[in-house]
């Protein structure tokens, strides 16, 4: 770990200013900048603690939605009793993730802005385009089994790996921010992770200093609510593929895969294929899909895990 | 103590103490906190800098240069250690590969810099600045194609396993074409990290040329012995102690850098130092149980009787290492008139490969009791009428030679009545519950018993107080324990009033805690040293040594009685002596026997295979402790599930590493993973292994498990995987069609 200097912000558009310098980062929950500071794979030269911005709570908005801030912790939004009625999937890819006591720790806005875990990132010996752009990418050709398999490029095939996230983005959540100006924006959660391209350092569409300060969910949407989540142990692991799903009574409905992209994979076109079955949704899903031998099994994967999904929506 | 013949009634048989489901002694100092670990000795050393490691970041290759000047300029930096300053350094009878790189590197993450400063703080951000610049040599990363040239040879585990070259009995080629039945496959298994709780660390102490060094190591002599060795120095002159171990699974058998490296940190740095390994550096670093190639077959008549079986395995080690004996329980475990078994060993340059829990016999019944499984089911039988059919009360290669206790047999139909085995469907792939495809699957447990000689000192204090002495380790295992309770029984004293002093140089040299040799043979060592003290006491009370009776603090003798503590009113009483082993062990085959019953459900969906249920029953000689005996085979049970369904060190074979080394990718089973588990000891008393009439169980415990989870998987799917571990996409494409 580098020496770093640290502060802590009083105020977001302080924060988001003192973020804007060169090689500073924010603090939130710490759960995962902090083990990545410990091996050198983030090397921040300044943090912004920002546990006293206050933007701790789950609020209703006007338009019958959530206003979710960005430092309400995993395990809070989880066991919001509004969250667990009207945006069940939400809960559920949350206690999918991670252990009780990372949740405890673990910020909303934390979480989306945690980094990959393919294993040529983590270690510092290896090329990895993300982690020092220009270096190479030793997981193209290397054990690439957990890795991205559709929206990577020949830069980086590495995954986000987070699960709130996925479900999210079946719930056309909005990622509200605030600028070192002080300006405002929502951005949706279908635009927020970047595919990878030339540019595999630059996880997200934020831009620099750009302060997360809540999530907004749209109102509710009703439906049957799932987060299938497949993995080798039975918890404490990463997806190899998940799904999330909001399926209404008349077999439409929306669903997004974990584990197989540099975001939340959503396919508008294909979930609405979804009253034609898992295969039919996947093939859409995954068309362009580019995926190795250690993890091409994720195709057929997704399918038999969205069936899955569709088997319990119907019974 | 010589023990060359079967053992005779004794105090022990008592089973007063003995035998009782005690709780650990040493329990309320692990539960609080106050069980001083390797790196937390701060009353004894309460000054020590820290030492942070450099890895090498190349498998194979030379240091061309090292730049340390940055390093040494950051803040709080005492010293900085590389084999240039180093000095000369030896390399350990026990270690393959030596601890310290440079300029050659052996593997990957092999030390090549310890740098020490004032705070652990700054000798990783110091450590982070060493550049060191590598010249990259030829390597050989991938044992598939290296084992396609590889020499037969023969090894040893140097802990209970082991076999020769080749070994032949009667015409295996011959009886094998014959056979009516015949099964030939190939099996393969990863390689294994240890993946123990506490980290490898020691602090390291010198006064004048005199090194006090605290550590995590099972083996207290053979780490002392080498790190003498490697420092070039007296083994008088250093103490190596090791009270407290937070797991070791046979990594930390032997010296390992971490204790190298803060001693000559701290020799530099004039200062104590204390060094950890960080957890990603402890995959590479250190060694792990090397990946098998296994080729079994088995030829059988058809009513299921074995007339050939060979069992070839290969696997891969640096220049001078040791093979993986998987073939090793093959020479036992089944009758056959004919029979051949092989090992191979390849060269490879990635990390050492070496002893991991129950070695050999691991991996090697991982692939022989699927093959059982599967010749089962050619023959049309039981795989439990099968492996009974087969079972032989003598060494299949030397018939002269009985086992000294095999139960088998009663183990495997104790356990399918247990089971409810009975339910279970033949034919595979029929039985659902829900989602769930549901299987059973057994296997037999087998291990060797291995004699070691064993020490102890035994102290009678005159407050009545009896105190054992021995260097036994206690690696989470229950050593405290059941050590506190045989000299409980021998002294005839509560065990309230025994104090057990373990893992130090200064004590006797024990067993150790290895090969699941350490519970029975370093009591043996502390049953031999209480016969020498109540020798004494017999004799300061002037009783008849030969008949005193030992019981309730009190010693009789005819109608004569005193309190034990009277025998040592003129100053304390001290036994001490040494357990050794005659040609019993020869003459006899000591092994450890059980079943592995286990139910699991395949997803029909997404192939995850999840457990539900698995049972061990086993036959072990005398249990000394049914609570910490269990809780050493539930562990095992618990290890074989993480063999059979995740463990996997993942090899990049282009640049010579474990690439998945920490534990969010080398994945071991955690508490969703294992819903019920149940053991049972079949009482046994093994006169013919030592006096305690006992033998291991911690290894038994994992022996057979890992088959067991894959012959339910496929009673589950109906699709056979032989390749460990038994991930969903190895069966994915076979299961049925869901959408």
């Amino acid at each position: 770990m580098k020496a770093f200097t640290y502060e802590r912000a009083k105020d977001a558009r302080g924060a988001a200013q003192a973020a804007a310098r060169p090689g500073a980062k924010f603090l939130a929950g710490g759960t995962n900048l902090l083990d990545l500071m410990k091996i050198e794979v983030e090397t921040p030269t300044h943090l912004i603690d920002v546990q006293d911005l206050g933007f701790d709570k789950i609020e209703k908005t006007a338009e019958g939605g959530l206003r979710i801030g960005a430092l309400v912790t995993n395990t809070d939004l989880a066991a919001d009793e509004r969250v667990r009625r009207d945006y069940s999937v939400l809960t559920r890819a949350i206690v999918a993730g991670a252990s009780g006591q990372l949740r405890n720790k673990a910020s909303t806005a934390g979480n989306l802005l945690q980094r990959t875990r393919c294993p040529y990132f983590y270690d510092t010996n290896m090329a990895c385009n993300k982690r020092k752009p220009g270096s190479g990418c030793a997981a193209i050709g290397g054990y690439s089994r957990q890795l991205g398999l559709i929206g990577v490029s020949d830069k980086c095939i590495a995954t986000f790996p987070g699960d709130m996230a996925v479900a999210m983005r079946v719930l056309d959540a909005y990622v509200e921010t605030i600028d070192p100006a002080g300006q405002r924006r929502a951005i949706p959660m279908a635009d927020f992770h970047r595919l990878w391209g030339d540019h595999p350092e630059q996880d997200t569409v934020l831009k620099s200093g750009e302060l997360i300060t809540a999530v907004t969910l749209p109102k509710p949407i009703g439906g049957k609510h799932f987060y299938e989540k497949v993995r080798d142990r039975a918890s404490y692991a990463y997806a190899l593929v998940s799904v999330a799903a909001v399926i209404q009574p008349d077999g439409t409905g929306r669903v997004a895969f974990g584990g197989v992209a540099p975001r939340p994979w959503r396919v508008e076109a294909a979930e609405a294929l979804l009253p034609q079955g898992a295969a039919a949704v996947t093939a859409r899903a995954f068309q362009g899909a580019t995926p190795t031998k250690d993890n091409a099994f994720k195709l057929p994967l997704a399918t038999r895990a969205l069936a899955s999904v569709i088997a319990q929506s119907k019974a | 103590m010589k023990f060359d013949t079967p053992a005779g009634q004794n105090p022990i048989d008592r089973m007063q103490v003995v035998g009782r489901a005690m709780n650990r002694i040493d329990g309320p100092l692990k539960t609080t906190g106050t069980a001083p670990y390797a790196y937390e000795h701060h009353a004894e050393v309460p000054n020590a800098a820290y030492g942070y490691l450099v890895p090498a970041a190349i498998a194979k290759g030379r240091i061309a240069s090292i730049d340390t000047r940055a390093a040494k300029a950051a803040p709080g930096v005492l010293a900085i250690v590389t084999a240039q300053n180093a000095g000369p350094l030896g390399k350990g009878d026990k270690n393959t590969v030596k601890l310290l790189a440079g300029p050659d590197v052996d593997h990957y993450h092999q030390a090549v810099a310890v740098v020490v400063a004032e705070t652990f703080e700054q000798a990783r951000a110091a450590a982070g600045l060493v550049r060191v610049d590598y010249a990259r040599g030829a390597a050989q990363f991938d044992l598939d194609q290296a084992l396609k040239t590889a020499p037969l040879t023969g090894g040893s585990s140097g802990e209970g396993s082991g076999a020769p070259a080749v070994d032949r009995v009667g015409k295996f080629e011959q009886a094998f074409a014959a056979a009516a039945v015949t099964l030939d496959q190939t099996y393969s298994t990863p390689d294994h990290s240890h993946a123990m709780m506490e980290p490898f660390a020691s602090i390291a102490a010198w006064n004048g040329d005199e090194l006090t060094l605290w550590t995590s190591n099972q083996m207290i002599n053979w780490g002392h012995e080498d790190l003498a060795k490697t420092l070039g120095m007296p083994k008088e002159k250093i103490r190596f102690m090791s009270p407290y171990v937070g797991g070791g699974f046979g990594g930390k058998l032997f010296l390992r850098t971490d204790a190298v490296m803060a001693a000559l940190g701290a020799k530099a740095a004039g200062r104590p130092v204390k060094l950890a390994l960080s957890r990603p550096v402890i995959a590479n670093n250190t060694t792990h149980r090397p990946a098998t190639r296994q080729r079994i077959r088995i030829g059988a008549q058809k009513d299921g009787t074995i007339t050939a079986i060979a069992h070839e395995s290969g696997s891969g080690d640096q220049p001078g290492g040791s093979p993986e004996t998987a073939v090793n329980q093959t020479k036992l475990l089944y009758a056959g008139a004919n029979r051949m078994i092989s090992m191979r060993l390849a060269v490879l340059n990635l990390p050492e490969g070496n002893a991991m829990r129950a070695p050999g016999e691991a991996p090697g019944m991982m692939a022989l009791e699927i093959a059982m499984d599967e010749m089962a089911e050619k023959l049309g039988m039981d795989p439990i009428a099968f492996r009974i059919k087969n079972d032989t009360q003598v060494d299949p290669e030397k018939p002269e030679r009985r086992f000294s206790q095999r139960e088998l047999v009663r183990c495997l139909n104790e356990g399918a009545q247990r089971f409810g085995w009975s339910r279970r469907n033949a034919k595979p792939g029929q039985v659902r519950d829900g989602k769930w495809l549901v299987g059973m699957g057994v296997a037999s447990a087998f291990r060797n018993h291995m004699n070691m000689p064993s020490a102890a000192r035994v102290r009678l204090g005159q407050d009545g107080v009896v105190t054992v002495e021995t260097d036994m380790t206690d690696i989470g295992t229950g050593s405290y324990t059941i050590i506190a309770q045989t000299a409980a029984e021998m002294m005839g004293v509560p065990v309230e009033a025994v104090v057990v002093k373990l893992g130090s140089s200064a004590y006797p040299v024990s067993a150790g805690s290895g090969g699941q040799f350490g519970a029975a043979n370093s009591t043996a060592g502390v049953y031999a040293a209480c016969v020498k003290l109540r020798e004494q006491v017999a004799q300061r009370l002037g009783f008849n040594s030969a008949d005193a009776v030992f019981q309730g603090s009190k010693v009789t003798s005819g109608n004569r009685a005193a309190d034990l503590k009277q025998a040592a009113q003129g100053g304390e009483l001290v036994g001490e002596d040494k357990i050794e082993f005659g040609k019993l062990g020869k003459e006899y085959q000591l092994s450890t026997f059980g079943a592995h019953f286990v139910e699991v459900g395949v997803d029909a969906y997404t192939g995850a295979t999840r457990l539900r249920r698995m049972l061990a029953v086993c036959a072990a000689g005398r249990i000394i402790n049914p609570k910490s005996a269990r809780s050493q085979v539930i562990g095992a049970m618990t290890m074989g599930v993480g063999s059979a369904l995740m463990e996997e060190l993942a090899v990049d074979t282009r640049f010579g590493l474990f690439i998945n080394h920490d534990l969010a990718l080398y994945e071991v089973p955690v508490h969703a993973d294992i819903p019920h588990q149940e053991v049972v000891f079949l009482p046994e008393v093994d006169d013919k292994a030592n006096p305690m009439k006992a033998k291991g169980v911690g290894e038994l415990g994992l022996c057979g498990v890992g088959a067991a989870v894959a012959n339910a998987i496929y009673n589950a799917t109906g699709v056979r995987v032989r390749d460990y571990p038994i991930t969903l996409d190895k069966h994915l494409d076979k299961l049925p069609a869901v959408a």
